[in-house]
């Protein structure tokens, strides 16, 4: 595993208001490895993300990306400093087509930007890769189904193609597997570990069967405070988690 | 962005009958364009048809900004405007010095000027969309439209400026003097403009101006900064705007301050949305229209602006995808054979709500003659009949059937037509 | 000069009251439901004719209390058979209706009423000099539009701060998800709001339409400046409301009552910009000429530097 440091979080913190949800997280995530972070319902996983995504700002702290300052940069920014996120609730452009969608996430990467002069269906880089990955999430027969019309698990699996098909080194997925059938769920854990093979991947996740089985480390975050973060047998034998998560969570 | 157009779109080597599909309607506008004057002869209808033309663009490029990328703009008249004073100063400039810019160009000069103040402008007021960007548009536009009674160097005071059309030199040695010459020049810009609009649709930036409409937020996570989107989307659209600006000024060869006003905003407005914002089409067919029925209707009754804002309200409540999006809409569902089986209530319903609107217009044309006109006891004539509106037959006549018919459809056509479609919608 | 500056300074604050009365109605429909009411003019104007057209026959004091009873049940019911519907569209469909509204408005005033200006005059027990000022008087009508205008600010201060829907309305203004404490009735609670704020704005119109003139273009000629109010005092923001209305009302009387141009600031300091400059045209234009647009200028550059406006919680 390389040294080098993908994300660090130093002394993190947000308010909503008067209420503090997150309360001064350090985190440090090493390029290439696989880190997800467990917590109950409303620990602020989901916030975090928001922070590190730019979509929120954090209130003090600071978040670095290959050590570069993000924090207060817009998400368009921090996206094309190679960071790409999912979301927990699914947001896609709804009119699109599914194949529309893969091409609007890979236009900045492959370097079209705010490009007038050239017809998007004719970039081939564009759609060999938008193909490519059509294939690799089931959904060549969806092609030309709007993104609001696919089921659940569908818009899921969407949602994520979209996430990494600007080939990001630095991926953060909320939830992926949620409301997902067992068999949806493995598919998509394959998935995800087959396209992070190089590159940071942070996941949030609430089966810790997939949990024990993908991470290279775990953060446990219990009301706005990471608790542990460490391989997960470190973990698994950590004494505060098991009062705080795994006592009550675990099935 | 349809999937039509996305299984035509298959690269170069596209077959003949795809290329077919994809032209058949600009061949079809092209013979249009050179048919419709041998038809309608007349200098006046030529005008009109011009003034056609030059709407055409200025509402294709606002859709640019309503349609494509949900931004609402109360004062696109300003670069439609500030084109058409800066057109009319060179061709005045041409007159005075003999400078050799060719008529053909001078709308490129509309052009530019479109895009310089689109820049300006836009980059105040595209930070946001939505209701804050309604009301800088509001702001820019009553800005510009006072400056013109203040800066009257440039605009030329009450009067407005005048030039002539016919002193420039010409690339192509014609003699725009009369009305069909320019008609044509007129049309050519037209079409190229309407063709570059409609290709902007299918580049980078057009997509993303969808995608920033629909979810600004994923945009910003594939990498886009909306507010950039934005700000070219509406560059580009000024542009344009500025280019229908500059082939006004070849039409009616003067410009008042009426032109960046408030009005003219909200015309292209009106236009394109009664038309149809959602597809490519609706504000070609909307700019038609507005152009047709101002020019004739408001020969044919003093109401004409009252019954255009009940056609917008309407539009507006009713059928927000324009007119254009209803008849395709019904094309298609009739092409899908869904008309089968449902003919008779299609027709009694769109009867029903013809007899609700002869009703409507019956009551608002004797308003009109009641309360306007210098002796409201002088009968009038109302569509065939010659009616005295001081009386109360008329009157009782007019709502009645204006009442009945839309009680048919409400009451009986509405629900017979649910029935027939099997529940669904119209 | 100090006289010009005391009436100024009455007869703006006179004219940012009146702008007051439209704009509080404004501001609070946006706060509550989001709709930038593009014809609140038009029922500013529709108070002007209902109170003139009343007023022949019932008196100027019944009048003054019934035409904007009567506009905000007309207000009422636009909300609740127009807008409502297009409600679920989004907010720019919202903001459409309102445009399309305003021009059907402004036909219909023309139908009823004519293109000519009404013979729309104050009481006769308001025309009379109330005191003298430097040695010119001051009209008793314009004190009561003071009055009307204050009474109307105390009675929405109390309406807002000390009943309970008041205390939601206010909240929601800052907070759009707390519409929903109003109980399960919310459209209801629209629908009451929408009629309340035009019934502000008719009340503007019945007091304005003497004050200026009741014509068909006089909602046309309001409608943006009760706009720029709006987004300088900060949407959905009351106290915002105020000290913009009376900032705007100042400054547009200043510099229509001043004269006064750069090219005399220039001379005091004895600089001047030769005629023949670029410049030259902007530099000798007196403040008179440029008062249209100051409350516009005002406008483009707040919503650069401070979009949200001077006392607004929340941007849109
Ligand atoms: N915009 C917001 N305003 C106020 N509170 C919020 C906001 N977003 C999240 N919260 C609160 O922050 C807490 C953490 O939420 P979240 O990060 O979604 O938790 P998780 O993803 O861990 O389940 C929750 O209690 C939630 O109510
Ligand atoms: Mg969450």
């Amino acid at each position: 595993m390389s040294a080098r440091t993908a994300l660090a979080l130093k002394g993190v913190t947000k308010n909503f208001g008067r209420a503090e949800i997150i309360r001064g997280v350090d985190l440090e995530i090493r390029e290439n490895e696989r880190h997800v972070v467990i917590g109950p319902n409303g620990a602020g996983k989901s916030t975090l993300f928001h922070l590190i995504s730019g979509r929120l700002q954090a209130s003090s702290g600071s978040i670095q990306l290959f050590g570069r300052e993000i924090d207060g940069l817009p998400p368009h920014r921090i996206n094309r400093m190679g960071l790409s996120r999912s979301f927990q609730v699914t947001n896609l452009f709804q009119n699109m087509t599914v194949m529309e969608n893969l091409r609007c996430a890979l236009l900045w990467s492959q370097g079209h930007k705010y490009a007038f002069w050239k017809r998007v269906t004719s970039q081939q880089g564009v759609t060999q890769r938008a193909e490519e990955l059509l294939e690799r999430l089931h959904l060549s027969e969806k092609r030309d189904v709007p993104a609001s019309l696919l089921s659940y698990a569908e818009q899921r699996a969407l949602e994520i193609g979209a996430t990494i098909a600007s080939g990001a080194q630095v991926l953060l997925l909320d939830e992926p597997t949620a409301g997902m059938s067992r068999t949806e769920a493995d598919d998509m854990v394959e998935l995800i570990r087959e396209i992070t093979t190089d590159c940071t991947l942070v996941l949030v996740e609430h089966d810790l069967g997939v949990v024990f089985n993908l991470a290279d480390r775990i953060s446990v975050l219990v009301y706005g405070e990471i608790i542990a973060s460490d391989t997960p047998e470190a973990v698994r034998a950590n004494a505060a988690v098991q009062e705080a998560y795994l006592g009550t969570e675990a099935h | 962005m349809n999937t039509t157009q996305e299984r035509v779109a298959a690269g170069p080597n596209a077959s003949a009958a795809v290329w077919a599909q994809r032209l058949w309607p600009w061949v079809l506008g092209a013979g249009v364009v050179v048919v419709m004057p041998v038809i309608f002869t007349s200098s006046y209808a030529i005008t009109l048809m011009s003034h056609m033309g030059v709407m055409i663009v200025f509402a294709l490029s606002y859709n640019m900004l309503l349609g494509n990328t949900g931004l609402l703009s109360f004062g696109h008249a300003v670069y439609f405007g500030l084109g058409a004073y800066t057109a009319m100063h060179v061709l005045r400039y041409i007159q005075a010095t003999g400078f050799g810019l060719p008529i053909e160009l001078i709308p490129l000069v509309g052009a530019l000027a479109g895009l310089f103040f689109g820049i300006i402008f836009g980059s105040v007021s595209t930070r946001r969309a939505g209701v804050v960007f309604a009301m800088i548009s509001l702001g820019i536009g009553e800005m510009v439209h006072a400056s013109a009674h203040i800066f009257t160097g440039f605009f030329g005071g009450e009067a407005g400026l005048f030039g002539n059309r016919t002193v420039p030199s010409s690339l192509f040695g014609v003699d725009y003097g009369p009305g069909i010459a320019v008609y044509y020049l007129v049309m050519v810009w037209t079409l190229l403009a309407a063709v570059a609009m409609y290709l902007l649709r299918q580049t980078p930036l057009g997509w993303m101006a969808n995608a920033v409409r629909d979810n600004p937020e994923r945009a910003q996570f594939v990498g886009y900064s909306p507010q950039m989107v934005r700000f070219f989307q509406f560059a580009l659209a000024a542009t344009f705007a500025g280019l229908a600006g500059g082939l006004y000024v070849l039409v009616d060869e003067i410009v008042t301050d009426e032109t960046v006003g408030m009005i003219q905003s909200g015309t292209v407005l009106l236009s394109a949305y009664i038309g149809g914002i959602g597809s490519f089409f609706g504000p070609v067919l909307g700019a038609i229209l507005v152009v047709f029925l101002e020019g004739e209707l408001s020969d044919i009754t003093d109401a004409w602006l009252l019954y255009f804002g009940l056609l917008f309200v309407l539009v507006v409540m009713f059928a927000p995808q324009g007119i254009f999006g209803v008849l395709t809409q019904q094309f298609f569902a009739w092409r899908a054979g869904s008309w089968r089986g449902s003919l008779g209530p299609r027709l009694y319903g769109v009867a029903s709500l013809v007899v609700a609107a002869i009703g409507v217009v019956a009551v608002i044309e004797m308003a009109y003659h009641y309360f306007r006109h210098w002796n409201p006891a002088e009968p009038m004539a109302l569509f065939i009949f010659e009616v005295t509106v001081t009386g109360p037959m008329p009157w009782a006549v007019a709502l009645t059937v204006a009442v009945a018919g839309l009680a048919a459809y409400v009451g009986h056509a509405r629900p017979m037509l649910r029935r027939a479609m099997g529940g669904g919608g119209r | 000069m100090l006289e010009v500056i005391a009436f100024s300074l009455l007869n703006g604050l006179l004219y940012g009251m009146l702008l007051f009365m439209l704009s509080s109605g404004l501001t609070l429909i946006f706060g509550m439901m989001g709709v930038l009411n593009f014809a609140h003019a038009s029922f500013y104007m529709l108070g002007a004719y209902f109170a003139y057209t009343m007023g022949l026959y019932t008196g100027f004091w019944v009048a003054l209390f019934l035409a904007p009873v009567l506009v905000a049940l007309l207000g009422a019911m636009v909300e609740r058979y127009g807008l409502r519907r297009v409600h679920q569209h989004g907010h720019v469909p919202e903001l459409l209706f309102t445009f399309g509204l305003a021009y059907v408005i402004e036909e219909l005033v023309r139908l009823f009423w004519g293109n000519i200006p009404m013979n729309y005059r104050m009481p006769e027990a308001l025309n009379f000099p109330l005191f003298t000022l430097f040695g010119t008087s001051y009209p008793a009508f314009r004190v009561f539009m003071l009055v009307v205008a204050v009474v109307m600010f105390v009675g929405l201060y109390l309406l807002l701060k000390k009943t309970r829907a008041g205390l939601i309305i206010q909240g929601s203004l800052s907070r759009p998800d707390i519409v929903s404490a109003l109980g399960h009735n919310v459209p209801q609670a629209f629908m009451w709001v929408f009629a309340f704020g035009t019934g502000l704005a008719a009340l503007g119109g019945v007091i304005g339409g003497i004050h200026f003139v009741t014509e068909p273009g006089m909602a046309f000629m309001m409608g943006p400046i009760v706009f720029v109010v709006v987004v300088l005092g900060g949407l959905g923001s009351i106290q915002g409301a105020l000290i913009a209305s009376i900032l705007i009302g100042v400054l547009q009387t200043f510099a229509l009552s001043v004269d006064w141009s750069l090219a005399a600031l220039g001379a005091y300091f004895g600089y001047a910009v030769p005629p023949d400059h670029f410049f030259a045209t902007l530099w000798y234009m007196d403040s008179t000429r440029l008062a249209p647009i100051l409350p516009y200028i005002l406008l483009v550059l707040m919503l650069i530097f401070r979009p949200r406006g001077l006392m607004g919680k929340r941007e849109t």
